[in-house]
């Protein structure tokens, strides 16, 4: 029976599958991109997205928490330096994968999985997802409370995006000036 | 246990085999350059993933 079930074994032992989860996460933080199977892939979303959300509290524990995970000190402090600052806004969703086809060989499907905010081509993709996420607070906050206070913090993430979008496009000596 | 009493023979095998039928794969057409591409990839010709250009063209994997 396949009940419960849940995750995919990828073949491997508990051991072997943990630790090439550990060197995946540990590749995809310092290369930001990292090519491999989409059934891999699926599985290190899984594993890596929970550390980068450990990654938003900067504090002794939880890089020892993450540290378990990864064993690999340089992975950890880019993590905690460059990776959370980047995704400090986004409400998880932290990888995407890109198919690309099947691999010649083994015809296995394979695909980049990468960190959203590290791709700088697909950066719209990123005010659009902070436009859903405003509207979709308003919709929860309009039911109970009245609408003035509501279109208040849209207004504020409105601005916000404007401010990041403008700091991508031209140097931070702007937002100094701001 | 119960155990096969004859082999299977060539025509029962291969009768049974006719229902066996690749399916397509679902196609579409790139929306920057309009080459055909397997929905929910990246483009091989362009790299270009639902308009925007998700992958440098050093891949063509
Ligand atoms: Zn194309």
């Amino acid at each position: 029976m396949r009940h419960r079930k849940k995750f995919n074994h990828l073949s491997r032992t508990s051991a072997h599958r943990k630790a090439m989860l550990s060197n995946m996460a540990s590749s995809l933080i310092l290369h930001k991109r990292i090519k491999t199977t989409v059934a891999k892939a699926k599985a290190l979303r899984m594993y890596v997205e929970p550390l980068i959300n450990k990654s938003k509290t900067d504090n002794t524990h939880s890089r020892r928490i993450v540290f378990s995970h990864l064993q690999n000190k340089e992975a950890v402090s880019e993590l905690f330096r460059e990776v959370s600052e980047k995704v400090a806004n986004r409400p998880g969703g932290y990888t995407r994968i890109l198919k690309l086809g099947n691999r010649q060989g083994d015809a296995a499907e394979v695909c980049f999985i990468e960190l959203v905010d590290f791709n700088e081509n697909m950066l719209s993709d990123k005010a659009d997802g902070e436009k859903k996420r405003t509207r979709r607070s308003r919709r929860g906050g309009g039911a109970k409370k009245t609408t003035t206070p509501a279109t208040e913090p849209t207004a504020k993430a409105v601005e916000a995006a404007e401010e990041t979008k403008e700091d991508k496009a031209s140097d931070s000596e702007e937002k100094k000036e701001e | 246990m119960a155990h096969p009493k004859r082999k299977t023979s060539k025509t029962r095998r291969d009768k049974r085999r006719t229902h066996y039928k690749a399916t397509m794969p679902a196609l579409g057409v790139c929306s920057n350059c309009g080459a055909t591409i397997k929905m929910h990839t990246v483009c091989n010709e362009c790299g270009h993933y639902r308009g925007k250009l998700a992958v440098e063209k050093e891949v063509t994997a």
